[in-house]
């Protein structure tokens, strides 16, 4: 069988905040893009986030999710990149050849260097093993949100929360507008996980019960879901006994955490960062895969599509310097980047000896108040940032100058 | 004096702030502290007096490639006047195609704010039989 390849210098697969931004950023540095998404519209999750408070980085004013989809996709047509949306990437290959797949068609693309956006999808029942019977009304958080936004599809009339990730908080509030009742969030964690705002302008304005170191621990119903039996738990994630109560519902949302879409990463060789589910990178955003790169949810997962938006570009512009043969430190000895006490994992996972500076993205262990953040090398200090408040649902950055280079075989990053 | 803790909800910053006063909150006796920005002092002072949210919801689209699309206040209302927003749009379907900022509501529960259109709907054509 012959098949026609086409050639382009940039292929960016996903079409979400951090893909759209990849390809604008790639296509303003002269690169030839094409952008690939599964779907027939472009924007990727933002379509059904149809609440406010995307764009404030990005574009300075506060926009709904649809909004800024359609801002990034304006700015990338406008920039020059081709889209193939509606259209699946199959397979692909550490030499940089994909294969996609759209209405029934199927055709190889081969670029100079590639940009992962896949995003990520959400954890599910399956992956949490609660005990009980498998009856109706059970979803993630995002189906839920996909239903209700995108399907004019009404889930349920008493619902309950397990996770108090920010989708979640956010269909407390969309499904109480829809008349439905909403029984309470359950949080396993001794605090919640999603952003102060979205506690308080979802939860506290509808006096909707957020019930902290709880978790449900058995689903009731046959057909349909009938209740839920919730209890507390220790420190130490067992159950206190004498703590369970059962509360009625017909629905039950998951958000309980994403997990980064990286199957096609792994067929091509990309390794994972064990603790992100993302790839390791370096500074450029360069996997240990020439040529292929990552950004957004599928490299970590991100507070806020702002922030996935800004990786984005930067990433787009790696990835346009090494296809016009622009990317000079290709085989520096890297320096590894390693998380020290208070910080759970950071992005980038290595640096070019000879960078001169570097953007680290990190998530701390536990919450804290008046921290400081600090990058080490050989008990060096390179850079400290006070921080205010940090907490494990918030991402901090902190900019590292290493003028001159890093004299050092590795990076400490820890908290004080 | 009266102390309470707000967390502003303007970004997603989220400051938690620290807003004391004395008999009554207003623009001379309210302090505020926490905020990252100098919106943070005005949210504080408008919470406490007039509550406002953003509406975010969706309407129903006859003839569209989607069943419905996304709407929103064009300004934040008065918290109180949500429901009455809400129970207004119920009731209305508008015509594909629909785009970015059409005007869906003039004046929603006479709250003086417009609702508009957030997510372009375009028309949905059916395929000939041939």
């Amino acid at each position: 069988m012959s098949e026609h390849v086409r050639e382009t210098d940039l292929v960016v697969i996903g079409g979400g905040p951090a893909g759209l931004a990849a390809a604008t950023s790639a296509a303003e540095a002269g690169a030839h893009v094409v952008l690939v998404d599964r779907n027939p519209q472009l924007g990727g999750i933002l379509n059904q986030c149809i609440h406010d408070g995307f764009g404030l980085h990005a574009f300075g004013q506060v926009l709904t999710g649809p909004e800024f989809a359609e801002r990034c996709v304006d700015q990338a047509l406008e920039a020059g990149v081709k889209m193939h949306s509606d259209t699946l990437v199959t397979e692909l290959n550490a030499d940089r050849t994909l294969i996609c797949s759209s209405a029934g068609l199927r055709y190889r693309l081969r670029a100079k260097s590639v940009v992962l956006a896949m995003g990520c999808r959400e954890r599910t029942r399956g992956m949490l093993r609660i005990p009980g019977t498998r009856p109706a009304g059970v979803y993630t958080a995002g189906t839920a949100q996909w239903l209700t936004n995108m399907a004019n599809v009404r889930v349920g009339q008493r619902v309950v929360i397990l996770g108090s990730g920010d989708i979640g908080l956010i269909m407390a509030r969309r499904l109480t507008w829809e008349g439905a009742e909403v029984a309470g969030v359950i949080e396993l964690l001794p605090y919640p996980s999603g952003l102060p705002r979205n506690i308080s302008q979802c939860l506290d304005d509808y006096d909707i019960p957020l019930h902290l170191s709880h978790s449900v621990t058995c689903i009731h119903g046959r057909d349909r879901l009938e209740a839920v039996t919730v209890a507390r738990f220790d420190a130490h994630r067992r159950i206190i006994p004498g703590t369970a109560f059962d509360l009625p519902c017909d629905t039950l949302l998951l958000s309980v955490g994403l997990i980064p879409e990286n199957e096609i990463s792994r067929r091509a060789g990309v390794m994972l960062d064990p603790i992100t589910s993302g790839a390791a990178v370096d500074e450029r955003y360069m996997t240990n895969v020439e040529g292929i790169f990552s950004c957004g949810n599928v490299l970590h997962i991100h507070d806020l599509a702002d922030w996935a938006s800004e990786e984005g570009a930067r990433a787009g512009r790696s990835a346009a310097a090494y296809s016009l043969g622009a990317m000079s430190n290709l085989n520096d000895r890297r320096v590894l980047i390693e998380p020290g006490e208070g910080i759970r994992y950071t992005v980038p996972q290595s640096v070019a000896r000879t960078a001169d500076r570097v953007l680290l993205s990190f998530r701390v262990t536990e919450p804290g108040e008046h921290k400081t953040a600090e990058v080490r090398a050989d008990g060096h200090v390179l850079a400290a940032q006070p921080v205010r408040h940090v907490h494990p649902a918030t991402m901090v950055q902190i900019e590292v100058p290493c003028k001159g280079g890093i004299d050092a075989d590795r990076l400490e990053v820890r908290l004080r | 004096m009266t102390t309470k803790q707000i967390t502003c909800i303007l970004c997603p910053n989220g400051c938690e702030l620290d807003v004391s006063y004395g008999d009554a909150p207003t623009a001379e006796t309210i302090t505020v502290e926490g905020n990252l920005c100098a919106r943070g002092e005005g949210y504080a002072l408008e919470e406490l007096l007039h509550p406002k949210r953003t509406l975010t919801t969706s309407v129903l689209v006859r003839g569209g490639t989607q069943p419905q699309t996304s709407v929103k206040t064009a300004a934040p209302i008065p918290r109180e006047s949500l429901a009455a927003a809400r129970e207004a749009l119920r009731s209305t379907t508008l015509d594909a195609p629909v785009s970015i900022g059409d005007l869906v509501a003039r004046d929603i529960a006479d709250t003086g704010v417009d609702v508009v259109v957030t997510r372009t709907v375009t028309q949905h054509h059916a395929i000939e039989p041939s």
